[in-house]
């Protein structure tokens, strides 16, 4: 990076934080504080939701999702239009109509105080883990990257989004994640324009020919990773969870000057997600298509991380490894290029001969890589050797032009600032008014300090979650506890607010045990996998497990309790 | 709960988007585009095969 990169990032990274700080820094309504200004308008709640879901690893990793397995991972985000039409539909009118500040508040508003707080604590236990997790995630493929220290990014990141998320709350919060979104829009679209400057006009037909274009795949076959059906079924059961019932996105559109503006900054989403999600992994295609044809694509692209192995005791092994690479990837290159020239010709017989001998030329490339991530293992069991989330960032470091990278590390962050922004906004808010604000109820009246309050929980979430990044030493691969973390929760938190929405007649007392049960039986199963082969299903299934118990033992104890527990559709 | 009124705004708001009368409309549309994307998106597939 040189000085017009760095001017670039601090400019908008900076620049962006420092205007949200001054323009908020008068907030002392709480109403303001939580959920924004009241004529906050549907594109920026949509924006807003937009950006508390598009995390650094979102532009990170999605590309290099496409690279390795291409564009069909679009299909995981097939459910969730229509999670957020049902959202629209059934959540929203709700949580506005009770003018509530958490989604948990209409928990207890239906059931009762402690059906409440279970709700609320499910989901600091779940999001309080995660936030150190997510802002350990990206600085760590950063300062790898860049060669800054880890713990600086780390603390950097952390300083700059609390400062202005406790200073305005929501309101800095939605301001500032649009113009972080203007800069993610205009980073990833010049990296676009370049990236296809550079590619062969039969870019898109080699992607295809190598399997990187298969979108959508009708099959029913459990054994492939990404359908149609699978990501209809689990999306929906996802997208339901995360928009319908966390609180990181329902602070996002419950606020605004009607219900209107909260349901059309949804739809905008339900829209605009899945071609923005698709226009990410056909980047990430195309960085695959682009190193056909380079001379010097590394065997392993955490290239520092490879140095480390050249230079160790194995460095004979490794060298041979990247010999190896270079010798397959020439025959790859000379076979795309064959298959490049019959390709538009009359000749059928000669395409499908130079089509089988590049797919095979592919195939050997990807042995050799499968090899070279053995052997990291072999040296090192604890290391990661996924090394697809740096494809995007390598790409954009050795072949963007100087204000352009720049323009791109200042899209990673923003990315982080905008989502860790959401996530501690709805942190502090929970903490204030489902913990502090319900055991200290006539504190809870004095509008100055509720405010004071919330941004001291903010600040609070804010350092646990820079400390917990910072001294626990996370694995890489454990990025993916992120998901796992919140597919424990999930699940059962969406059946909770599943049977307070449908289920009239079921009563405080039984959703609660019965979510108590649910919670227990997805924690036993986590832990059981490993002893048990069977049980060693992909964590995702959690999420469909853990609702559908939470729903069957609240009938099941309604039933056994009767009409004999509490408070029951107070305002359902 | 909050302290302010509860917000007397009805379900049934008019989402006052050009063409479109009711909410149940806006859905059918969002819903449409979707299965338009997965048919486009399914012969692009075929496509570049």
């Amino acid at each position: 990076m040189n000085a017009l990169d760095w001017l670039v990032l601090l400019g908008t990274m900076l620049g962006i934080a420092a205007y949200g700080t001054w323009r908020t820094r008068h907030t002392t309504h709480l109403d303001t504080y939580l959920k924004g200004n009241r004529n906050t308008s549907w594109i920026t709640i949509g924006i807003s939701v937009a950006a508390t879901q598009a995390s650094a690893i979102t532009f990170l990793s999605i590309p290099g999702q496409g690279f390795e397995s291409g564009i069909g991972f679009v299909q995981n985000y097939f459910g969730l239009p229509l999670a957020l039409i049902i959202v629209c539909a059934v959540f929203l009118p709700i949580y506005r109509r009770l003018g509530v500040y958490t989604a948990y508040e209409y928990l207890g508003n239906r059931f009762d105080r402690k059906t409440r707080l279970l709700g609320a604590v499910f989901f600091l236990l779940q999001r309080g883990v995660q936030s150190g997790i997510t802002i350990y995630a990206p600085a760590i493929i950063l300062s790898t990257v860049l060669g800054w220290p880890l713990k600086l990014t780390i603390v950097v990141i952390g300083v700059v989004v609390v400062v202005y998320t406790v200073t305005g709350g929501s309101a800095a919060v939605n301001l500032t994640q649009k113009w972080q979104m203007g800069v993610i829009f205009a980073g990833m679209v010049t990296a676009f324009v370049v990236l296809v400057s550079k590619l062969p006009s039969d870019a898109l037909h080699i992607a295809g020919a190598l399997g990187k274009l298969e979108a959508v795949d009708f099959s029913f076959d459990p054994d492939k990773r990404y359908t149609f059906w699978s990501g209809l079924l689990g999306g929906l059961f996802l997208s339901l969870s995360y928009f319908g019932t966390d609180q990181s996105q329902v602070q996002r559109y419950i606020g605004g000057a009607a219900l209107r503006e909260g349901r059309l900054g949804l739809m905008f989403n339900a829209v605009l997600k899945v071609p923005m999600q698709l226009f990410i992994l056909l980047i990430g295609a195309l960085v695959f298509v682009f190193y056909q044809f380079q001379p010097d694509t590394p065997v392993f692209f955490n290239r520092v991380e490879w140095q480390r192995y050249v230079d160790g005791p194995d460095g004979a092994k490794f060298r041979a490894l990247e010999e190896k690479h270079a010798a397959l990837h020439r025959v790859r290159q000379e076979s795309v290029q064959a298959w490049t020239a019959v390709r538009a010709g009359a000749d059928a017989a000669a395409e499908a001969s130079a089509r089988t001998r590049m797919v095979a030329a592919q195939k050997a490339v990807d042995d050799v890589r499968r090899e070279a991530k053995a052997a990291i293992s072999a040296a090192n069991p604890r290391a990661s050797v996924k090394d697809s989330d740096y494809v995007f960032i390598g790409f954009i470091m050795s072949q963007l032009p100087h204000g352009v990278i720049g323009l791109l590390i200042a899209v990673m962050f923003a990315a982080a600032l905008g989502s860790k922004a959401g996530e501690l906004n709805a942190l502090g808010t929970t903490t204030t008014i489902d913990l502090w604000r319900h055991f200290r109820p006539l504190a809870g009246r004095d509008e100055a300090r509720n405010v004071r309050n919330a941004k001291g929980w903010t600040a609070f979430w804010g350092v646990f979650s820079i400390l917990f990044a910072v001294f626990v030493s996370f694995e890489e691969n454990l990025i993916e506890a992120t998901n796992i973390i919140a597919s424990l929760f999930y699940g059962v938190v969406l059946g909770l607010f599943l049977v307070a929405f449908f289920l009239k007649h079921v009563r405080g007392t039984a959703v609660f045990w019965a979510a108590l049960a649910a919670e227990g039986l997805i924690i036993a199963l986590f832990l059981l996998r490993t002893s048990l082969p069977a049980l060693n299903f992909s964590y995702l299934w959690y999420n469909v497990i853990g609702c559908t118990a939470c729903v069957a033992f609240s009938l099941l104890l309604q039933a056994v309790l009767g009409g004999k527990t509490g408070p029951g559709n107070a305002s359902s | 709960m909050s302290d302010r009124p509860e917000s007397t705004e009805a379900e049934a708001e008019a989402p006052r988007v050009p063409g479109f009368r009711t909410w149940r409309g806006v859905y059918l549309f969002v819903f449409g585009t979707f299965l338009l994307l997965v048919l486009a998106l399914a012969l692009f597939s075929r496509a570049f095969a």
